[in-house]
C-alpha cells in the first residue's frame, strides 16, 4: 500500500513573465513504513515538493495522495493528523516568545486532545528531552534540543506520515548523529513514513530505503540505497552528485 | 538566605512550573532593564508622577481653584507658595500637582486608543494581505499625510473643545505609525517557519495572529508607544495652550503655560514651571522607552 | 624547515558577561607556514574566533590577549588600529561563509574589484580592468567581462564565492584566512572552489588556514589539522592521518558520521568527557 503517491506534479511561483516552475512533472511513491530521500542541490525544487504537499506552497497542478486519498486545494483538520513536518532550521521554527510546554500544549489542543498534560510529558520522554525542559523558553535550549522539540511538535497529533526537511543540515555532526539516531529509532516505534529531503547523500543514505535525485525542478532518477552505495546511479547527474560526495 | 534563595529560584535554567517560567522571564527582563541607569530614572519620576497624582489632595498645600486676586503674581518662594502663584493668585504648585492627573489622564487614554487601533489594522493587514491590505494601507496613508496637529485641531473643532476630545483627536491622529510598525513586523513574521509550523496543526488565521503575531509585535510597539508618549503630552499641551484641550479652570499644564504666556516677560515662572514639568515627564518617557527597548527588542534580544 | 609566517603563542578571547567572563578561545598556540593549515570544531568551540582575534576583528566588548601573535617576527598585538588597517587585506586576507554579505549589492563587480585594486596599488583605470578581469579568470570564472557588470545578487553562491577569492588576492597577501567558505555551497561547486585556492595558495607560495566544521573536507584539503574543543586545541595531526587521529573526541566526531560505504543501523553517539575542557590546550607549533 502506497503512504503517499505524487504523480505529474508541477509547483510554480508568480505568474506570466515572473512564473518561475520550481517543480515539473515529479511523480514517486512512497509506501507505507519506507523511507524515501529526496536528494538534489539548493534550488532544484526538494522542499518545495514538501511545502506543497503541506499546503505551503499553494499554486500547483498535478495529483498528491495521501494514504490512498487525493488532497484538494484546501486540506481538512484530517489530514494534519496524518501528515506533519519538521522544518529544515530550529533556531526558526520555534515561537521565540512560547515555551517548550505552550508549543506543544497549543498543537495538542489544536488537534483535539484532551489529557494534555499527560501527552506532553509523554512526548518529551519520546524526543529524549525529559521533564526538565518542559518550561524552557528556545532561548534556553541548544540547536539539537530545538529540533527535538520541533520533532515532538510533529509527532503531537500520532502522524502517519512525517515529512523531513534538511533535519539535520543546521547541526554539528555529533548532534546530527542524536538526532537521526532518535529519528530511527521513532519511526520503528511508531511505524513511520518518512520523506526526507537532504542534500547530504550519505545522511539520505543511512536514513532511507529508497531514493529520487532532483535536478532543475525535475527527478532524474529513482534508485534504491543499495545502488547508491554501490555508485551505481545510472543518469549522469546522480553519478557527479555522488562522486562529489564520497 | 531566604533572598538568595529566592534569585536562585528565580534565575534558573530548569523552571519547575508555568508560573515558574513566567516569573523568572519576568525577572530576568527585570534585571537587564534594572543594569540600565537612565531608564530606572525615568521609570522612578514616572511612578513619583503617578503617587503625586494619586495623592494630590494630601499633596498639594492650597485648592488648586481657589483665586487669590490679592496675591496675584507672586514670584517664587514667596511665602506659602514655592512656586508663586499666578495672574488670579491660585498656588503653582497645587495645580501642577492637579495637572499631573489630568496628564496621566491623556497618556493612559492615548496609550489604550492608538496603539490597539494600530495593532490591529496592522496585523490583520500584513497577514491577510490582498485587497484587504490595500484598502487599510491606504486608509492609514490618508491619515498620515495630514499634518498631525492640524488633523487633531479640525476633529476638536468639529467635536468641540473638551479633555476627552482632545484625547480623541490625539488617538485618531497617532494610530497610523503604530499600523506600519504592525505591519512591517507581521510580513516578516508571516514567512517564517513557526508560523508555517501553527499552519500545520490547523490554526486559524486568528488564533496565529492573536496568538502567534501579537506577542512578538506588542514588544515593539511598547517601546514606541512610551518613545511617543513625549509627544503626545506635548501634543495635548499643545491642544490646551491652544484651548482647545482642557478648559480653564482646569489646572491642564499646556492651558497653564497659555495663560502665564500674557506675563512671561516679568513674571516668567507663571509658564516656566509647568514647562519644565511637561518637560520632566516627556524626558522620563523616552528615557524609560529607551531602556525598555533594550529588554523587550527581540532582535537585539539574541 | 618550513619557514614560519604567523607565529601564535598562547591566545586568548574572552568576553565579559552577566554570568561572569566567557572564555571563547583559551590558550591557544600555533604557527603557520607556507601551508594548508585546518581548524576543525564544532559551532562553539573557538574556530571562527581564533581566526578572527589574529586579525583582531573581535566586537567590544571581546578582548584579544596573547603573549604574540607574530607576523614575520612583528608582533600584530602592539600594532595602532590604524597599523592593523594595514595589514588587514594587504598582508592577511579573509573570505567569509556567505559571499552575499561581503559584497556591495549597489555596486557592479567590476567597480568592486577595481576600487579594491586600485586601493593597494596605483594604477589607473584601464589598467586595473584589466587586471580585474585577469583575476576573475584566474579563478576559472567563464566570461569575465559579463560577470564585471553584473551585480552581487545575479550571481550564484559558487561565482559570489570566487568573486571574493579574487578580491581577496588582489594586494597578493602572505595569509589568507577561509572561515568556511564553503559551507553555504552545493557539493559539486564546493570541489571547484577548493581547487582554485589550493592552485592560487600554491603558486603564490601563501600560507592558508582553513577554518571549518567539515572533518572530511579538512582531511583532503588540508595538511595539517587542528581539532578545537571548548576554545583548546585537542590534538594536532597530519591531514592524512586524520582518519587514525587519537583523541577520543576527534574519534567520536569521526565516527558519528554516516558513510556510505560502511552502512549501519546506529550511529555512534559522541559522549562528552569533562576531562576534555580541562586539559591543556595541545601546541600547534612546528
Amino acid at each position: 500500500m502506497s503512504m503517499l503517491e505524487i504523480e505529474g506534479l508541477n509547483v510554480w511561483f508568480g505568474r506570466d513573465r515572473d512564473r518561475v516552475d520550481a517543480v515539473k512533472q515529479a511523480s514517486f511513491n512512497v509506501g507505507a513504513g519506507e523511507s524515501f530521500g529526496l536528494v538534489g542541490e539548493s534550488g532544484s525544487g526538494k522542499s518545495t515538493i514538501l511545502r506543497a504537499i503541506t499546503g505551503l506552497a499553494p499554486t500547483w497542478s498535478g495529483r498528491i495522495a495521501v494514504g490512498g486519498m487525493a488532497i484538494g486545494r484546501s486540506r481538512p483538520k484530517q489530514f494534519y493528523k496524518k501528515v506533519q513536518m519538521v522544518f529544515q532550521d530550529p533556531y526558526a521554527s520555534l515561537h521565540p516568545r512560547h515555551s517548550v510546554d505552550a508549543v506543544l500544549g497549543e498543537t495538542l489542543h489544536l488537534h483535539g486532545f484532551n489529557d494534555i498534560d499527560a501527552r506532553v510529558v509523554k512526548l518529551l520522554d519520546d524526543v529524549g528531552l525529559g521533564q526538565k525542559f518542559r518550561f524552557r523558553y528556545p532561548h534556553q535550549l541548544s540547536g539539537g534540543q530545538r529540533q527535538r522539540v520541533a520533532i515532538a511538535r510533529a509527532l503531537a497529533p500520532e502522524p502517519e506520515l512525517l515529512l523531513l526537511d534538511e533535519p539535520t543540515s543546521a547541526l554539528d555532526v555529533s548532534v546530527q548523529a542524536e538526532i537521526l539516531n532518535l529519528l530511527a529509532d521513532l519511526r520503528q516505534e511508531h511505524g513511520l513514513t518518512y520523506l526526507m529531503v537532504s542534500h547530504d547523500l550519505s545522511v539520505v543514505g543511512h536514513m532511507c530505503d529508497r531514493l529520487a535525485v532532483m535536478k532543475d525542478g525535475e527527478i532524474v532518477e529513482i534508485m534504491d540505497v543499495a545502488a547508491l552505495r554501490a555508485m551505481q546511479a545510472t543518469h549522469p547527474y546522480s553519478q557527479h552528485l555522488l562522486q562529489a560526495s564520497v | 538566605m531566604a533572598e538568595q534563595t529566592l534569585r536562585a529560584w528565580l534565575l534558573t535554567d530548569t523552571p519547575t512550573s508555568r508560573r515558574h517560567a513566567k516569573l523568572s522571564a519576568l525577572y530576568q527582563g527585570w534585571l537587564a532593564f534594572r543594569a540600565n541607569t537612565m531608564a530606572m530614572i525615568g521609570l522612578g519620576i514616572l511612578l513619583a508622577l503617578v503617587l503625586i497624582a494619586a495623592a494630590a489632595p494630601l499633596l498639594a498645600p492650597h485648592d488648586p481653584y481657589v483665586q487669590d486676586l490679592g496675591n496675584r503674581l507672586a514670584p517664587l518662594g514667596s511665602e506659602g507658595h514655592i512656586l508663586g502663584t499666578d495672574s488670579l493668585g491660585r498656588d503653582i504648585l497645587s495645580r501642577l500637582i492637579y495637572g499631573a492627573r489630568i496628564t496621566l489622564y491623556i497618556v493612559a487614554l492615548v496609550a489604550m486608543i492608538a496603539p490597539i487601533v494600530g495593532l490591529l489594522v496592522g496585523t490583520v493587514s500584513g497577514y491577510v494581505g490582498g485587497w484587504v491590505d490595500i484598502v487599510l494601507m491606504r486608509i492609514t496613508d490618508i491619515f498620515l499625510a495630514f499634518p498631525r496637529l492640524v488633523l487633531a485641531l479640525a476633529f476638536v473643532a468639529a467635536l468641540g473643545a473638551g479633555i476627552e476630545n482632545a484625547v480623541i483627536a490625539i488617538s485618531l491622529t497617532a494610530w497610523p505609525p503604530y499600523a506600519r510598525i504592525a505591519r512591517a513586523e507581521t510580513l516578516t513574521i508571516r514567512s517564517s517557519d513557526y508560523i508555517s509550523a501553527i499552519k500545520l496543526q490547523g490554526a486559524g488565521g486568528l488564533r496565529i495572529i492573536t496568538k502567534h503575531i501579537w506577542p512578538l509585535c506588542v514588544s515593539s510597539l511598547i517601546v514606541r508607544v512610551t518613545l511617543d508618549m513625549a509627544g503626545i503630552i506635548l501634543a495635548a499641551a499643545g491642544l490646551g495652550f491652544l484651548g482647545l484641550g482642557a478648559q480653564p479652570p482646569s489646572p491642564e499644564w499646556g492651558a497653564m503655560i497659555s495663560e502665564g504666556r500674557r506675563f512671561i516677560l516679568d513674571h516668567w515662572w507663571v509658564a516656566t514651571m509647568p514647562g519644565l514639568a511637561i518637560f520632566t515627564v516627556s524626558l522620563a518617557f523616552n528615557l524609560l522607552g529607551d531602556g525598555l527597548r533594550d529588554v523587550l527588542d527581540p532582535k537585539a534580544g539574541e | 624547515m618550513m619557514d614560519t609566517l604567523l607565529d601564535v603563542e598562547n591566545l586568548w578571547v574572552r568576553f565579559p558577561t552577566r554570568q561572569g567572563v566567557f572564555d571563547a578561545v583559551r590558550g591557544v598556540s600555533f604557527t603557520l607556514g607556507r601551508e594548508r593549515l585546518g581548524i576543525v570544531g564544532e559551532s562553539g568551540s573557538g574556530k571562527s574566533m581564533t581566526g578572527r582575534a589574529i586579525l583582531r576583528l573581535i566586537r567590544s566588548p571581546g578582548i584579544v590577549e596573547a603573549d604574540h601573535i607574530k607576523l614575520d617576527g612583528v608582533d600584530l598585538l602592539q600594532k595602532s588600529e590604524k597599523e592593523m588597517r594595514e595589514v588587514r587585506g594587504e598582508r592577511i586576507s579573509m573570505v567569509m561563509q556567505d559571499p552575499k554579505f561581503s559584497l556591495n549589492p549597489v555596486m557592479t563587480i567590476g567597480d568592486q574589484i577595481i576600487e579594491a585594486y586600485r586601493l593597494h596599488n596605483k594604477a589607473s583605470k584601464s589598467e586595473a580592468w584589466g587586471k580585474a578581469l585577469e583575476m576573475l579568470e584566474a579563478v576559472s570564472i567563464r566570461n569575465p567581462e559579463r560577470v564585471m557588470r553584473a551585480y552581487p545578487h545575479e550571481m550564484s553562491g559558487g561565482m559570489g564565492q570566487r568573486i571574493m577569492i579574487a578580491m581577496m588576492l588582489i594586494p597578493n597577501p602572505e595569509i589568507l584566512i577561509a572561515d568556511e567558505p564553503t559551507s553555504a555551497l552545493d557539493v559539486s561547486v564546493q570541489r571547484q572552489v577548493l581547487d582554485i585556492m589550493d592552485k592560487l595558495v600554491k603558486e603564490r607560495g601563501m600560507g592558508l588556514i582553513f577554518i571549518s566544521h567539515d572533518l572530511n573536507l579538512v582531511a583532503d584539503f588540508c595538511d595539517r589539522v587542528l581539532i578545537m574543543y571548548a576554545g583548546r586545541i585537542v590534538e594536532v595531526c597530519d591531514a592524512d592521518k586524520l582518519h587514525d587521529a587519537q583523541h577520543p573526541y576527534t574519534r567520536g566526531l569521526l565516527n558519528s558520521l554516516p558513510r556510505l560505504d560502511a552502512p549501519r543501523a546506529r550511529l555512534d553517539v559522541l559522549s562528552r568527557d569533562p576531562e576534555w575542557s580541562e586539559a591543556p590546550s595541545v601546541s600547534g607549533r612546528i
